[in-house]
């Protein structure tokens, strides 16, 4: 399904939309305010962005530096080049210590690689510990936020869940009841996991260590609990120094929620006596997506969410309308590289309004990626015609000014466009709109008689 | 001393189709600033539609023509940050006219950053006694930075506030998201019509709840969008492009 429909759906209740854009809002605002506090703020982010260019700059080298320091501190370092092969040594190093069931926390990437159904097909039990992550688990459903994966969800309809599933008291929506709940389960699955996952914010290739930023200490409590910490980390999250955690550190907390430090910043170095950590380094797609010249920067990104609460069509939409692991601004431009066909109405998602750009913490232009991602989209359409949503192509021409363009411009697009296509999204204009009326002389015709 | 007997007007092709009074203030106030301005005849549409949809590689020729038709004036002035913000970044190259459109993109403005920076007028003397609240275009906004954009930590600045704010009488308006997006977006306007019509509902909520009277700004599409909706569900607001609130203060 395409972003218009499920966009469409998700308005079709307006007070919870209305409730959706109020509540991440909220949270942009409290970015806003966070961010004026930090006098040095634009500067941060140059220097933020700068420093990530130069990662992907060298970011081989960056990454046999962190495999050789983290192998130098007990560490085993794992390559996997897409989900599947990520999934099979996670897979590989369970078995090897006979694990039938395990927490995790903090992993977009294992989202990404689909990883908690490919474990429970062979019989392992997944919990997510981190709250929000739990509640979406205990529906089937996957995260609708990469920061605040629950944020769809009103209380009340996770005082349901919670009945359902820990026989909480019915009704019951007062936040402190239903988070003391949660401890009490999730303790139970912490003492019993004899392996714990997460995911990495930052991998320090100077010295081998890696950041997980967590505000729950979920992560700490399972990887502190288990004999076996598995990190999985996209080869992105590399930094060069630990003296670079300040800047990012700063950046992302207040990005994120307008918190001015996140709760727990954990540094994990090296395993304890009897122990194991293991990281496993996941390309997929990743390496493709740097050789684009023009999308190469959006792996800069840091996760943070930032441009999701400010994007206005991602407060109106909501996150599953992307259809894709990584939802809002930044998702419409990672997602097209896994697979453009699938993805091909998100980068029309946008207005271009630029404010995802203005809130990046590492300065990433998202919203002339989307731009870009239109051209490419609209050449693989005239390699083949299906390659467009046929939603997005009844628009293009539509808007009431666009077909008075000439008729030579379109001449090009108009190879692959049935007329009857081409005109008509001027009857989805006026579905909910007047149009403009009609003046009795044109501008030109006005001047030829007035000055000319 | 900036020369200004030499200006091109360039009028949008919706502008010019649908909203000829704005072609006309545009003229007017540059004249009684002191410009002499000249409207090209031949000129067509500047190929946004056809790029923001995707088509950029389509619009080599309708660039050249643009490129031709404003060659010899000294300044470009439209009344739309979004087609100015199209030329300066958007067109593609044309190939054996590098230095042409190089000089045509540093020579076009939008037409209240061409009064504040150009002309350097600070402030235009006038009445305009209403509640004016003022639609920041995406494009001018946050493209042409006409003002300081709330997603940054910058000095506040708005060019538009600047002009608006002088005039005798006009009580400009706070709104509680005052950059936020109408949902116009061109091809978005109708690809995601129901996001569009929300997202610009949503605007004209903002302004009625804080009893704004007439919503301007500096973009014609922007309001073409924010009128429709208003105008189908009733709602009492009048729109009006920047230019004609200034035409009609100074006179
Ligand atoms: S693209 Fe920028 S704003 Fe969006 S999640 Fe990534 S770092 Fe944050």
């Amino acid at each position: 399904m395409n972003h218009p429909t499920k966009a469409e759906e998700f308005l079709s209740d307006g007070a919870n939309a209305k409730w959706h854009d109020e509540t991440l809002w909220f949270v942009r605002d409290k970015r806003d305010s966070s961010s004026k506090t930090v006098p040095e703020w634009e500067e941060l982010r140059d220097l933020a962005s700068r420093i990530k260019d130069n990662v992907l700059d060298y970011l081989e080298t960056y990454l046999l530096e962190f495999e050789k320091n983290a192998k130098a501190n007990n560490i085993r370092v794992h390559w996997a080049k897409n989900a599947e092969e990520h999934n099979q040594i996670v897979l590989g190093i369970l078995n090897k210590h006979q694990c039938k069931a395990i927490v995790k926390s903090k992993s977009i990437l294992t989202e990404e690689c689909h990883l908690n159904p490919f474990l429970e097909k062979h019989g392992i039990e997944v919990v997510d510990t981190d709250l929000g992550e739990r509640i979406v688990q205990f529906l089937n459903q996957p995260p609708s936020h990469i920061v605040m994966p629950a944020i769809h969800l009103k209380k009340m309809a996770i005082s349901d869940i919670f009945h359902e599933k820990l026989q909480t008291e019915k009704g019951n929506d007062d936040p402190y009841y239903l988070t003391q709940a949660a401890r009490n389960h999730l303790r139970e699955k912490f003492l019993a996991a004899k392996v714990a996952i997460t995911g990495v914010n930052f991998g320090v290739a100077e010295t081998g260590e890696f950041v997980v930023c967590t505000n729950e200490g979920n992560a700490d409590m399972g990887v502190h609990l288990a004999d076996v910490h598995i990190a999985s980390m996209g080869i992105e999250k590399i930094i060069p120094k630990r003296e670079h955690l300040g800047v990012f550190l700063r950046l992302l907390a207040r990005s994120a929620t307008g918190q001015s430090i996140t709760n727990y910043n954990s540094h994990f170095r090296s395993p304890d006596t009897g122990k194991e950590i293991h990281i496993v380094l996941v390309d997929n797609g990743r390496t493709e997506q740097l050789a684009r010249e023009k999308f190469r920067n959006s792996l800069k990104c840091i996760r943070c969410g930032a441009c999701m609460n400010t994007c206005p069509i991602y407060r109106r939409s909501g996150g599953f309308s992307y259809g894709s692991t990584v939802p809002g601004p930044i998702g419409s431009i990672l997602s097209p590289g896994l697979d453009l066909q699938k993805h091909s109405s998100l980068p029309f998602a946008s207005t271009l309004c630029g404010s995802c750009s203005d809130v990046c913490p590492v300065k990433i232009n998202i919203h002339e990626q989307l731009y870009e991602w239109r051209q490419e989209i609209t050449k693989a359409q005239a390699a083949n015609a299906k390659s467009i949503s046929m939603k997005i192509a009844n628009g293009i021409f539509a808007v009431p000014f666009a077909y008075k363009i000439s008729a030579g411009m379109m001449r090009g697009a108009l190879k692959f466009l049935p007329d009857s296509i081409t005109y008509s999204g001027l009857n989805t204009w006026g579905k909910q709109r007047d149009l403009p009326e009609l003046p009795k002389e044109t501008f030109k015709q006005w001047y030829k008689k007035n000055r000319s | 001393m900036i020369n200004k007997k030499n200006i091109g007007l360039f009028i949008p092709c919706y502008v010019d189709q649908f909203y000829p009074n704005v072609g006309i203030a545009t003229l007017e106030l540059l004249e009684k600033l002191g410009c002499q301005v000249s409207y090209p005849l031949g000129q067509t549409c500047c190929g946004q539609p056809m790029a923001n949809a995707g088509y950029e590689r389509d619009t080599i020729g309708t660039t050249k023509h643009f490129l031709n038709t404003f060659k010899d004036f000294d300044y470009i002035v439209a009344p739309s940050g979004s087609c100015v913000l199209h030329v300066k970044e958007h067109s593609p190259t044309v190939p054996g006219l590098e230095s042409e459109q190089y000089a045509t993109q540093h020579k076009i403005y939008e037409l209240t950053e061409f009064i504040t920076d150009i002309l350097e007028i600070d402030s235009i003397q006038g009445s305009y006694p209403h509640k004016v609240g003022y639609h920041a275009s995406c494009h001018g906004q946050r493209g042409l930075r006409l003002a300081s954009a709330s997603e940054l930590h910058e000095t506040p600045f708005n060019k538009a506030r600047q002009l608006l704010q002088q005039l005798d009488g006009l009580e400009w308006i706070e709104l509680a998201r005052k950059d936020e997006c109408c949902g116009f977006g061109g091809t978005f306007a109708v690809t995601e019509e129901a996001l569009s019509v929300q997202m610009g509902k949503d605007r004209l909520e903002d302004h009625l709840s804080h009893d704004v009277e007439i919503i301007t700004g500096g973009d014609m599409s922007c309001i073409m969008h924010l009128e429709g909706i208003a105008r189908r569900n009733k709602t009492p607001l009048q729109f009006k492009h920047i230019a004609e609130i200034l035409n009609e203060a100074i006179s």
